[in-house]
């Protein structure tokens, strides 16, 4: 079947996720849907299957409108969807997921329906007992499953959502083989993926999408590098930071660990990191870096390895003893986990050096005018801008501080507020201690960072130094290349 | 002696469980779709009013029975409409409606007070009756215990041999994918906690009706609500261990009474009482059982494992979350 988007366009709030898709999928084809995190693929795909709302355009099958505006519709022209995370019912078993929902036959019995089951799942090689419970299979076999129940309602149009993240390479190389059999029996199967040669391996055409746009289209076979200009902004062309680059002593360092969390994990890490060093975490989002943050500043636990900051070993969760050294960790969520909502300016320092509430406004009214916030000691950190919210947050970094873990600090914020912020950053604390931040902008890193980590599915795949560091290196490197 | 007085305790148990295993039940359905129920305690007492009062003016125990599962109903689509649509609380509101349940019952219901009304009745079954010990408990009982009893293996089956009952749970365990699947999740939790609800207000007439018959101040169910809520939870949501859990109870009920007759010089107020506190060691102990370290020992100890399994039991995951569609 043929699936067409045109001026397809999706607004949350204020937002524009969408903006006039216009893309065009063969019917008995695998097409590839590829771009950053954030670029709209997965909302284009949801729009699809109805399970979010077009704000407008219009979506035809075999050169038909149809109205997707809920699941049911959906399915009901045949289109199913592998979410990202699976969506499926862990406390029931195998057979009763199997079953379960509307699109399902419902003339079947449950004999029939085991039978069934096993049937598709022998016809793909997939192994499959139906009374298992689901909580103790892999998230690999959960999307066996799923997988199984579409094609099971005769799915015409199977959409897949980063189908690989957190499976084996066994139940990859399983899927993929079973999604070159169903496509060579009629289906049409779209790929959302930002990972290059699995599409490279599997699909026929792809569509690039860029800040909710189609920025490009290409047929295999494809020429990665051109790929890659499609995904990400052109890279900067002027240096706007010195590089220099001149390491002291250790501050940190991670050998061998390994941990659970975030999906992926975070596999093997070993990294030392010095005075002076300014490093920036590369990866599409979600691939470890937040991870690799948190067990730095002791928010996370590891299953192996050791972990020492300024020479002390750090035990298992231990922030106090993190901060008490001279490490400071921002975290992304300013207004949930950062600061705190309903405390005004002046609450903030009365809390965090445990003022008097007259030293307090002192501190405030400093702070005010050093770090320009643009509000008075009785504003509430709610009411603040995020890029105000980001300055108090440097403002609450004690002058001692060592070692200032950051992520995502400058997100939401525009050039200018994220400029301020570095100059202060770079400024204070690069030459007493070192800067760690993670940033889903790659244009950020190569400009502040003078070393960069690349992570890919929870490991870290290179460690970068500033005259190494090269934007179409990285960003192949970020998409496993 | 000691047969005759074993029958009387087997046959008590029965009937005073039979109301609490209804309210369970009710509260369990209610909860295997995601949402909680917390108003059951005044509205099992407004429904053993309102049952009261319209078979006492009616003369028809049906009636009665009718409109206090629709008292029910109508609280619980109270707390569906506002938990689950407005996506408020569920906690919240059914506290409020509890506590109001409770005044608006003693208010509404004080003309009705100390009144002789129609209850039911014993029926003894033909030649089952007869058969020895397990006659007169079993088969000689008011219409609701067999209810109860039915209602058990009823829910049983709807819950986990139907594809409705397959949705039900589906949606208490996660909305979102059964919305993906074509289910409307808040339907569904409207319409079983709707349900639940008759279920509890069928409970608080079989009080007034039959059970605790009449109607006063106290009523003497004040509290039990929480219990069947506690139930619900020790019964880890199965509706044949939340039986049981009532059984517990009753029993414990029961036997207080007896020893009360045993040792007078023990306050009457210990009997009483005892019954609560031992169903919160009871959920205690089976929480405990839970714990790594005890399952660890538990692991080294095949022919204890198997019956602590049995125990255990998981909330379904979406229980007090509204679900809303983008």
């Amino acid at each position: 079947m043929q699936v067409e988007f045109q001026q397809v366009h999706k607004q949350f709030g204020t937002v524009q996720a969408l903006r006039g898709i216009d893309m065009r999928v063969e019917g008995g084809t695998i097409h590839g849907l590829v771009g950053e995190n954030g670029a709209g693929k997965s909302t284009l795909m949801k729009i699809l299957t109805g399970y979010l709302t077009k704000s407008s355009g219009r979506i035809l099958l075999d050169g038909v409108e149809v109205d997707c505006s809920d699941p049911q519709v959906a399915a009901g022209h045949g289109i199913g969807m592998l979410y990202q995370e699976p969506q499926d019912f862990p406390p029931l078993n195998v057979l009763e997921n199997f079953i379960v929902g509307r699109d399902c036959d419902h003339d079947l019995n449950r004999t029939e329906q085991r039978e069934r089951l096993t049937q598709l799942a022998d016809k793909v090689h997939f192994t499959l007992h139906p009374n298992d419970v689901l909580e103790k299979l892999t998230v690999g076999e959960r999307q066996q499953l799923e997988f199984l129940r579409l094609l099971g309602r005769e799915a015409r149009v199977l959409i897949l959502d980063e189908p690989t993240t957190g499976i084996s390479d066994q139940q990859k190389m399983l899927l993929f083989q079973a999604l070159r059999q169903i496509r060579d029996e009629g289906c049409t199967i779209i790929l959302v993926s930002h990972k290059l040669d699995e599409v490279e391996a599997l699909c026929d055409r792809v569509t690039i999408l860029r800040h909710g746009q189609v920025t490009g289209e290409a047929s295999a076979p494809f020429k990665v590098s051109e790929l890659l200009e499609m995904m990400f902004d052109k890279p900067p062309s002027v240096d706007v930071v010195d590089h220099h680059y001149h390491p002291g002593g250790e501050l940190l360092r991670f050998k061998g660990v390994t941990a659970a969390g975030e999906r992926v994990g975070l596999h093997d890490c070993s990294v030392s990191i010095r005075q002076g060093d300014v490093v920036g975490l590369a990866g599409l989002s979600g691939s470890g870096q937040g991870l690799f943050l948190r067990l730095a500043a002791g928010l996370a636990t590891r299953r192996e390895g050791m972990l020492e900051f300024v020479g002390q070993s750090m035990d298992k969760l231990n922030h106090k003893a993190f901060r008490q050294q001279g490490g400071v960790f921002l975290p992304s969520d300013r207004l949930r986990q950062g600061l705190i909502p309903g405390f005004t300016i002046r609450d903030h320092f009365a809390l965090a050096a445990g003022l008097s509430s007259a030293a307090a406004q002192q501190a405030a009214e400093q702070a005010i005018a050093q770090f320009h916030i643009r509000g008075t000691p009785e504003t509430l950190a709610e009411s603040l801008s995020g890029g105000n919210q980001q300055r108090l947050q440097l403002a609450l970094i004690p002058k001692s501080a060592r070692m200032v873990l950051l992520e995502s600090p400058t997100r939401g914020l525009d050039v200018e507020s994220a400029h301020k912020i570095w100059r202060f950053l770079r400024g204070d604390f690069a030459d007493q201690g070192a800067i760690v931040f993670s940033s889903p902008e790659l244009d950020e890193i190569l400009e502040v960072a003078n070393r960069v980590l690349v992570f890919f599915e929870g490991r870290v795949v290179r460690d970068l130094l500033a005259d190494e560091l090269d934007y179409e290196h990285i960003a192949a490197a970020m998409t496993g290349k | 002696m000691s047969d005759f007085s074993l029958t009387i305790l087997f046959a008590s148990v029965l009937a005073t469980a039979a109301p609490l295993i209804i309210a369970a039940l009710g509260e369990t359905i209610t909860e295997k779709v995601g949402v909680i129920n917390l108003s059951l305690d005044g509205s099992m007492l407004l429904a053993a009013m309102v049952g009261f009062m319209v078979s006492y003016e009616s003369g028809s125990l049906v009636l009665g029975f009718g409109a206090a599962a629709l008292v029910g109903a109508v609280i619980a689509i109270v707390v569906g409409l506002f938990g689950i649509y407005l996506g408020l609380l569920q906690v919240a509101v059914g506290f409020a409606l509890t506590l109001m349940c409770k005044d608006l019952a003693y208010f509404l219901g004080n003309p009705y007070s100390r009144l002789q009304g129609p209850q039911m009745l014993s029926i003894k079954i033909p030649v089952l009756s007869d058969i020895p010990f397990l006659g007169p408990v079993l088969f000689q009982q008011p219409l609701i215990v067999y209810v109860a009893l039915i209602l058990i293996g009823a829910i049983w089956w709807y819950l986990f041999q139907t594809e409705r009952g397959l949705e039900l749970r589906a949606v208490g365990e996660n909305p979102e994918a059964a919305y993906t699947r074509g289910i409307d999740p808040r339907r569904k939790q409207l319409l079983y906690t709707a349900i639940g609800g008759a279920l509890i207000g069928l409970a608080g007439a079989a009080y007034s009706l039959g059970i605790k018959p009449g109607w006063g101040r106290p009523q003497g169910i004040e509290g039990l609500g929480w219990i069947a809520l506690a139930i619900v939870i020790f019964g880890g949501w199965h509706p044949i261990k939340v039986a049981l859990g009532a059984f517990l109870f009753a029993f414990l009920q029961v036997i207080g009474i007896t020893l009360q007759g045993i040792w007078p010089s023990v306050p009457a107020q210990v009997f009483q009482v005892a019954p609560f506190p031992l169903m919160i060691f009871a959920l205690v102990m089976v929480n405990l059982l839970q714990r790594e370290g005890v399952q660890g020992w538990v692991k080294a100890h095949p022919m204890l494992q198997r019956f602590i399994k049995q125990l255990q039991g998981v909330p379904p995951r979406a229980l007090g979350k509204s679900y809303h569609p983008d």
